[in-house]
């Protein structure tokens, strides 16, 4: 086992330079923590929190003698994650332990699924943008998607950066340990060659749209309810032989999967262009840096001695519950975005816009709520797309969500605020200041209906331009802007500006 | 206090069935028992050592409470109020769980094993934790990090394992009752060799739940008493399906005390008995055979029809076993890390050592040889590389003996042969050697790798050395009544032989007086 | 033709199993073990490998690997909950603990 002791940062090659050697060949891990009441093998709450060791039994504590019992509702999760996914549902699968020591884990073995996975050999199309801006569907293979379970969650206490290495002792909660997780695994994607980190990124937002539409998980990357794991192998262009592959962890937004593939394709890439070799090992991704550094090796030590779990017994779906299970299945991805953009009159434009956005769900939700489709694309994909793209968070974990985006529009259609106002209220959400009504107040941005104070703002205006006013008098009332951008001014902005016009126009006509 | 006889009545040398007849009269109270009982602990366990925690609190708490709803014509069935020992591998409530190891020393249970729950609902009194080979893995409970139990019969020799502890409580007169654990025979062959009555439930038939884990799928507690009819008596309490094991049988126990009781009359004509062939010839002793045959002898006298039965992969019972067992040990014995409960041991000589450090010290200090030596076979049984040509071929030998069972017991009801190839060994005498510990094992091993219900009764003393001689008798997976109706008619054929119980004839045991050799 | 019973029943297979070997083994399953203690258990465990190995080849292919004995399938729970330990009983036998968490030394390894 090394662990990295240093940061430096790697050598990279252009992008350009490595397509020209190499073909990159991807593969996605994604784990989902499912949304049920409790946890997979016990009846303890499965929502993470709470205040430490106290969603916890001695069956999730991994006490001696304490057994496990299968939730019901997480398998029917994963069955229905599995036809979502195009897979075989196996009829008759087993649990195994996976052995290896490490403390936030109870028993010392996590009990998952080895070679008998729940879902086998699905495929899921995913629609990639190319740069001459058409829209390609890729179909990324899934090897299997099975069943486990979470681990606990330390806090490592001493030591400069809070972070496992240099701590000087680690406190473990096992709240987290046991909740149920699903395992997506794809199969090897080739033939991705300069889309490979879009086809990556691609392929994760697909799939939690899917895991959203399901309703079986939060899949919220930024709260780890869904978290993404890019493997990556490099092989001389055209040779068709698999590279060594790398396993970057921690990687928590759709664009950082797309920034860790890339990363490491030029990585690997001038490894092995320096005639060195790449290590199998697994590779932390650093957000705010852009780069990944050393974790563990894997190697032949590396031994999990899998066995079929003894105290559980084979899960056997019927086909008659898998074939119910397929009824509740969510609309196709390619059907239900014909009939989105068609309800909303999108233009192609607009609806790429939104898809690349990964804000389909949410406009949809947005309207949902009663916002007009275009106010609910427009305040998505200006404002809140920018400032997630800026922070590299997903748009969905921004922390504004499509009620709020729908009360603020209310607020813009019923007057009360104008879209410079708005602005500001977004802003004063993405600040985590409250809802769109507690952040009108506070900050003071409701427009002023006062018709007094707004009569008097007109009349100072027209006393301080005399010569505007006479133009108006004299019907060029495009000189009308001039008057309302002073009496805005004044206002600080929180006035209706049409009827600022509306009062101009009335004194002066 | 001693046992003798000369005590107006001594509620100690009472069956279970006994007691809960003289406490439904109101001839004595649970509180009145309990301390006989636990006055009997106090005066020869110091040389059995069969109990590593006596809880005389909470022991009588529970009688007094089970006196109060026998007052208010309110008890909670036939044995509320009779007292029981519990081996140390099932989780206690607020008692000392330590499973005969170090590693567990002082671990204190938030919650009860299923059994346990059981037991306290039915009003039994908990007298205390019995020891045990560590962690189950042993026939003698020499493996015990709290020392060894010794045989009522001969203090120098042990009682069996890996449930000595049960086994020698209930022999010595401490408990009329004990809850055992069987692997590959820890329940029977403790039996056999302390002239006690041992049963081993159909897996799947008493909840796990609470049972520290030896091997999962080989694993069942079940009863350890001086009668059959004791043994069905607890074994209805303690069985029966239960949620927390998924393991468990969804389906109601057959009426054991009823086939018990059907089994005194001693009529068995029409049944038909398969002496299992491969288990009842060379390698056993002399003695043990005599008695084993003098038993069929009994059975065709209550008109059993006796056949010879063979079960030829029987004798790869005992190499797939210690395969399965290692593998299965080796995974959950990983729990025990010093992280979360148990010993914690820093190595020597090593500033600010790391989690992987500490758990390789307190490992190699908490556990003893047998449990390391099993956990390093274990390991290497599941590795990459072996798990097919060990594990994997384990487990299809298991196939291959469930199919002699089926076919077996196609042509008879239940099979018979003797639990265990010996009496009672000298202490030391195979501890360093684990092969020829091992073969104790040999005639047991087969039911728990297929999950039928087996039971050991004594046959009688052998010859050459005057020590118990075990009888085991087999029945299929849910049929554990018929080892109560077969039981039941030769425990009553071999009382009307020796004329009362054999365990009259163990030697007077009190504090700094050895038993004759 | 059945094996004498009495006996393990030798193969006469030689199994290798190395002092390097068993000193790996203990490295996986987190047993520091003493020089002394490693000569002792080396020679052991291979009469016993010796030993078990003789139910090599006894299945043929066609022979399913049983895992449980008893063939139940779909043993499940409903997705309710149940009451959990209170934090005191889950942390009760912790050999040290901190800001209700259980306590353990510095982690070298990385999560897996």
């Amino acid at each position: 086992m090394t662990i990295a002791m240093t940061t430096a940062p790697a050598t990279l090659m252009s992008f350009e330079d490595v397509l020209a050697s190499y073909d990159p060949a991807l593969g996605l891990e994604v784990h989902v923590e499912l949304n049920t009441n409790t946890k997979m093998f016990c009846g303890c709450p499965a929502h993470f929190g709470g205040e430490p060791n106290t969603h916890v039994c001695p069956t999730c504590l991994g006490l001696p003698g304490a057994m496990p019992v299968v939730n019901a509702k997480a398998v029917e999760s994963a069955i229905r994650i599995g036809l979502a996914l195009n897979c075989e549902i196996a009829q008759w699968c087993r649990f195994a332990r996976k052995n290896y020591f490490y403390p936030d884990m109870p028993k010392n073995f996590q009990t998952s699924q080895y070679d008998e996975p729940i879902c086998f050999e699905g495929y899921l199309d995913v629609p990639v943008d190319t740069p001459d801006g058409q829209t390609q569907i890729f179909r990324v293979e899934i090897e299997r998607a099975h069943m486990e379970e979470d681990t606990g969650k330390s806090l490592h206490i001493g030591g400069a950066t809070g972070r496992i290495q240099g701590a000087d002792y680690s406190l473990v909660d096992y709240n987290r340990a046991g909740i149920p997780l699903i395992e997506i695994v794809t199969k090897p994607i080739l033939g991705a060659g300069a889309l490979a980190p879009e086809v990556a990124r691609a392929y994760v937002s697909q799939l939690r749209e899917l895991i959203v539409a399901l309703g079986v998980s939060e899949a919220r990357m930024d709260q780890g309810n869904l978290r993404a794991d890019v493997n990556l192998s490099l092989s001389p262009r055209g040779s068709g032989v698999l590279g060594t592959r790398t396993e970057t962890k921690n990687v928590n937004s759709f664009r950082s999967v797309e920034r860790a593939a890339r990363y490491e394709m030029q990585r690997h890439a001038a490894v092995l262009d320096a005639g060195e070799t790449i290590l199998q090992e697994t590779r932390h991704w650093h957000e705010n840096t852009g780069v990944t550094t050393s974790g563990r090796e894997k190697s032949d030590a590396d031994d999990y001695r899998y066995f079929p779990e003894p105290d559980l017994v084979p899960v056997a779906p019927s086909r008659e519950w898998v074939d119910q299970l397929r009824t509740t299945m969510p609309e196709n991805p390619t059907a239900r975005r014909a009939r989105l953009q068609a309800d909303w009159g999108f233009s192609d434009l607009e609806m790429r816009d939104t898809i690349g956005a990964g804000a389909l769900a949410l406009v949809e939700a947005t309207i949902a709520e009663g916002a007009p489709p275009q106010a609910a694309r427009k305040w998505w994909l200006s404002d809140l797309a920018r400032r997630a793209n800026d922070t590299g968070v997903d748009i969905a974990d921004l922390g504004v969500s499509p009620a709020q985006v729908a009360r603020v529009q209310q607020l813009v259609d019923d007057g009360s605020l104008n879209d410079k106002l708005a602005r500001q209220v977004f802003e004063g959400m993405l600040a985590a200041e409250g809802e769109p009504d507690e952040i009108v107040a506070a900050r003071g941005l409701a427009i002023v209906s006062d018709e007094g104070a707004l009569s008097e703002a007109v009349d100072a205006a027209i006393a301080a331009n005399p010569g505007v006013a006479d133009k108006i008098r004299d019907g060029k009332h495009a000189a009308a802007g001039a008057l309302i951008g002073a009496v805005m001014k004044q206002m600080r902005g929180q006035a209706d500006a049409g009827r600022v016009r509306e009062l101009i126009l009335e004194k002066l006509g | 206090m001693s046992a003798s006889t000369s005590t107006p009545v001594d509620w100690t040398r009472r069956t279970a069935a006994e007691l809960a007849d003289a406490l439904a009269v109101g001839e004595v109270t649970s509180v009145e028992l309990t301390q006989a009982h636990l006055d009997r602990i106090a005066a020869v366990d110091g040389d059995v050592h069969a109990f590593l925690h006596v809880d005389t609190d909470g022991a009588l708490a529970a009688a007094a409470a089970a006196d109060e709803r026998r007052r208010g014509g309110e008890p909670r069935g036939r044995l509320d109020g009779v007292p029981i020992a519990v081996k140390d591998v099932l989780a206690t409530r607020g008692l000392p769980t330590t499973c005969g190891s170090k590693i567990l020393e002082g671990w204190v249970p938030p919650y009860d094993a299923t059994v346990v729950a059981r037991l306290r609902a039915a009003g039994l009194p908990l007298l205390g934790k019995t020891n045990m080979d560590e962690f189950a893995m042993g026939s003698s409970t020499e493996h015990s990090a709290y020392g060894p139990t010794h045989n009522p019969w001969d203090l120098d020799r042990i009682p069996g394992g890996s449930g000595g502890g049960s086994a020698a409580a209930v022999a010595a007169f401490e408990a009329p009752l004990a809850i055992g654990t069987d692997t590959g025979g820890s329940i029977r062959q403790p039996g056999a060799v302390t002239g006690t009555v041992g049963v081993k439930p159909t897996y799947g038939g008493v909840s796990r739940y609470g049972l520290v884990a030896l091997a999962n799928s080989l694993d069942q507690a079940g009863p350890v008493t001086r009668t059959v009819l004791d043994s069905a008596l607890l074994h209805e309490v303690i069985g029966g399906h239960d949620p927390r094991d998924s393991t468990s049988i969804d389906e109601p126990l057959p009426a054991l005390v009823d086939a018990a009781r059907k089994g005194t009359d001693g009529d068995l004509s029409g049944l038909r008995v398969g002496v299992i062939a491969e288990l009842s010839g060379k390698g056993y002793q002399a003695g043990v055979l005599a008695r084993f045959s003098e038993s069929l002898d009994l059975l065709r006298a209550a008109g059993a029809e006796v056949v010879e039965v063979s079960c030829p992969n029987f004798v790869h019972a005992l190499a797939a076993y210690y395969l399965i067992l290692p593998a299965e040990a080796s995974s959950n014995l990983a729990k025990f890390d010093a992280m979360r409960y148990g010993l914690r041991v820093l190595p020597d000589g090593v500033e600010s050592p790391s989690a992987e450090e500490v758990m390789r010290a307190s490992r190699d200090a908490g556990f003893g040889d047998e449990v390391k030596r099993r956990i390093i076979l274990g390991t290497y049984a599941l590795s990459s590389g072996y798990y097919e040509a060990y594990y994997g071929t384990a487990q299809k030998v298991r196939t291959l003996i469930s199919r002699d069972f089926e076919a077996a017991f196609a042509q008879v009801d239940v099979l018979v042969s003797p639990t265990a190839p010996t009496t009672a060994f000298k202490l030391g005498e195979k501890l360093d050697d684990p092969i020829a510990m091992y073969l104790n094992d040999l005639a047991t091993i087969p039911a728990n790798l297929a999950g039928v219900p087996g039971m050991s009764l004594p046959s009688g003393l052998a010859d050459e050395d005057g020590l118990p001689a075990g009888f085991q008798i087999l029945a299929p997976a849910l049929a554990d009544d018929r080892l109560y109706r077969v039981g039941a008619a030769l425990e009553a054929a071999l009382l009307a032989k020796w004329g009362g119980p054999l365990l009259d004839r163990v030697p007077e045991l009190s504090r700094n007086e050895r038993a004759p050799r | 033709m059945p094996q004498t019973p009495g006996s393990i029943g030798s193969s006469g297979a030689r199994v290798e199993i190395t002092r390097d070997e068993v000193a790996h083994l203990a490295d996986l399953a987190r047993i520091e073990l003493s020089d002394a203690e490693l000569d002792h258990l080396a020679p052991q465990l291979r009469v016993i490998l010796e030993s078990v190995a003789s139910i090599t080849g006894v299945a043929g292919d066609d022979v399913p690997h049983t895992s449980h004995a008893i063939g139940l399938t779909n043993v499940f729970r409903d997705d309710v909950v149940a009451p959990c330990l209170t934090a005191e009983e889950a942390l009760s036998g912790a050999p040290a603990q901190e800001q209700q968490r259980f306590s353990v030394p510095r982690i070298l390894g990385d999560e897996q």
